[in-house]
């Protein structure tokens, strides 16, 4: 007889397209939390996503205070000069206080912890992003066709964010 | 319900975690470890020392703060316990399993 399917979760891919906060955050934590539980992790980083991993752009990240209602601002005040910084700022003493490390720390956990980080070459091109723009712990920059590649085998999940 | 290590009977939870952290023995420890496929040497017991210590003075334990130990590097700490470091460690450790999510 057949051994039962083994059906846990081996490998989550992760793709993220957006360099909102909370975007980044929902990535890295899901990346880092699949890793705690002994599950293989990869993000590829792309189109806005590719801010995240900027060493020039990645500690400046903010929280969308317009087109948001989950922020309950009304929009015309949530586009004031300064209301995104101060949604930011609040935010990450909050994150501080559960001992979520910031962008830049993060990062390196998630190399450490052995979360692959790949930059989109389209991406890249398009924004005429160098390499060395970004941050040391990038594996590499690979195509979508390298990324399906790289997700194969049984048990592997693929989240797009 | 209650679990037998090293000729001792002592009580775990359902995941296998010890309930009553004064039960603990290194015996014990060694005789997860096995189960876990884990070889413990000096920096394993280093870290399970620092994991008890936390957990007596009631912090939370995060792979954050485990970085920042100086006991062991988040890599290190992954070689040493593959296949989820903070609750396998906390497991041997003899201490709840971490809610945390970071």
């Amino acid at each position: 007889m057949d051994k039962p399917k083994d059906k846990t979760i081996k490998k989550m891919m992760l793709v993220l397209s957006r360099a909102t906060l909370d975007s980044v955050y929902a990535c890295f934590i899901l990346a880092n939390g699949a890793r705690m539980e002994g599950i293989e992790s990869e993000i590829f980083f792309t189109f806005f996503g590719l801010e995240a991993i900027q060493k020039e752009k990645l500690k400046h990240l903010r929280i969308a205070t317009t087109g948001n209602p989950a922020m309950h601002i009304p929009t015309l005040l949530g586009g004031l000069p300064g209301m995104e910084a101060l949604a930011t700022k609040m935010m990450k003493s909050e994150m501080e206080k559960l001992d979520i490390p910031p962008v830049d720390e993060f990062l390196e956990i998630l190399s450490a912890s052995g979360t692959k980080l790949w930059a989109c070459k389209l991406a890249m091109d398009m924004f005429h992003i160098e390499k060395d723009q970004l941050i040391d712990e990038i594996d590499d920059v690979i195509t979508v066709g390298d990324f399906y590649a790289k997700s194969e085998g049984e048990g592997t999940q693929m989240m797009f964010i | 319900m209650n679990k037998t290590f090293a000729d001792v009977v002592v009580d775990v939870n359902e995941e296998g975690y010890l309930t009553d952290f004064s039960q603990w023995t290194k015996e014990i420890a060694s005789e997860m470890a096995d189960e876990e496929g884990i070889e413990l040497t000096d920096e394993h017991w280093n870290v399970l020392a620092y994991l008890q210590d936390q957990y007596k003075n009631e912090t939370a334990l995060s792979i954050r703060k485990i970085g920042k130990s100086g006991i062991v590097s988040i890599k290190e700490f992954y070689t040493l316990f593959p296949n989820g470091p903070l609750k396998i460690a906390s497991k041997l450790a003899g201490i709840p399993k971490p809610k945390s999510c970071i």
